[in-house]
């Protein structure tokens, strides 16, 4: 196990396995993305309270879903640099901040679009609102403490602290609806129970959920790729690759 | 495992046990400002302060909208099923504002318990249904909406 653990840290290694994966992973995220998309934007049926207006879901939750998630696995990958110091750890966290970054914003921005119709305002600062803009602010601190340190070892162990840091803030988030009193209704998926609306509404909100991670990962490995290409360009499968015109 | 790296892996580990600990404390401290709003039984229990800027929130009683012909003035209970206060708002309310209903008003309570509201906000909860279905239920004698107190912690 720990052999493959320590093969899954050379960039060269990866890149390989990238680049087999790559394709499939658009092919199967557009598919479920369209979907989900088109199944929940046009043919599932209304909701009897707000119309047609609750259909920002399909792409409110799959956001907000993912956003979080993406902190989780930057978190993973801190404990990793911090304790194996592993280079590749440290890549993802940086190639994948920025689009977590636009993810929690998509969430933020339709929520509010939604808001505005549904509770009559655009933005309040109850618990799960506030917390979800305070990890806005932690993508955004995660890509300029990167951005602001020349050193790369340097830069992922501070890096890995602000985030290992700003993980707390992900239960507060999960669980802010529950803990406190909100104004944004409970969690519309629960691992332990069943969904609170029929299977025509969350089918496709789940396939628009799995589409998104999978473009997730799709856009993970490619951000990844450039930037081991960028660390790696002095070594010699770098070149080789980069002269046999392939990149 | 390497011991350099057991080491560090103990010393993240503490990092993160005593950061939740302090957060912890921190939000538990501060739980009152961060709920949002007080609800019905604690506004009747004397825990919210009067002729300050609160929020009340809770579920519109049934049967309890009171509407002025003349102006926008507007009267009803909100409800816990535990204990009521009644609202008084004068403006447009939001689409999803209806009995039975979830809502969020901010406002002042006056000396004699009336909440005087000038902002009214309604609360959704998380059950989407068809229209087909909700109507369907409604005719089997079971409301639409999640009411009822089993369902009145979360669902208003």
């Amino acid at each position: 196990m720990w052999q493959f653990f320590h093969k899954l840290g050379s960039p060269k290694w990866f890149f390989g396995i990238a680049n087999r994966l790559m394709p499939w992973l658009l092919a199967a995220a557009l598919l479920l993305l369209a979907a989900g998309l088109v199944w929940g934007l046009f043919f599932a049926p209304k909701d009897y309270l707000q119309g047609n207006s609750y259909r920002i879901i399909f792409i409110h939750v799959p956001s907000a879903f993912l956003a979080q998630s993406v902190y989780i696995m930057m978190a993973v990958a801190a404990v990793v640099t911090l304790v194996w110091r592993m280079k590749l750890a440290d890549v993802f966290v940086k190639a994948v901040a920025p689009v977590g970054l636009l993810l929690t914003f998509l969430a933020l921005f339709t929520g509010a679009v939604w808001g505005k119709p549904t509770w009559g305002t655009w933005w309040i600062w109850d618990a799960r609102l506030t917390s979800m803009l305070i990890l806005l602010f932690l993508y955004g601190g995660v890509i300029a403490l990167d951005r602001s340190i020349s050193d790369e070892k340097s830069a992922a162990r501070a890096v890995a602290v602000l985030v290992l840091v700003g993980v707390v803030n992900i239960p507060i988030i999960k669980y802010s609806v529950e803990w406190w009193n909100t104004l944004h209704q409970p969690a519309t998926f629960k691992l332990t129970e069943k969904p609170s609306m029929p299977a025509e509404m969350w089918v496709p909100l789940l396939l628009s959920v799995l589409g998104l991670y999978l473009l997730f990962g799709w856009l993970a490995c490619l951000r990844m790729k450039t930037e081991i290409l960028v660390r790696e360009q002095r070594t010699r499968w770098v070149r080789e690759y980069i002269s046999a015109g392939r990149a | 495992m390497h011991p350099i790296r057991k080491k560090r892996l103990t010393i993240v580990l503490f990092l993160l046990a005593g950061l939740s600990i302090a957060v912890g404390l921190i939000t538990y401290a501060l739980r009152q400002n961060i709920n949002l709003f007080y609800d019905p039984s604690q506004i009747a229990a004397g825990e919210a302060p009067v002729d300050v800027r609160i929020r009340a929130g809770g579920m519109v009683e049934e049967g309890s909208v009171e509407r002025d012909t003349e102006t926008l003035k507007v009267m009803f209970r909100v409800t816990d099923f535990n204990a009521s206060v009644p609202v008084e708002y004068e403006g447009i309310l939001p689409d999803l504002f209806a009995e039975g209903q979830g809502v969020v008003a901010m406002g002042r309570l006056d000396g004699n318990g009336r909440f005087v509201a000038d902002q009214v906000l309604a609360k959704h909860d998380e059950n989407y249904m068809p229209p087909e279905v909700a109507e369907a239920l409604k005719k089997a004698g079971k409301s639409a909406t999640n009411t009822g107190p089993e369902g009145s912690a979360t669902t208003y």
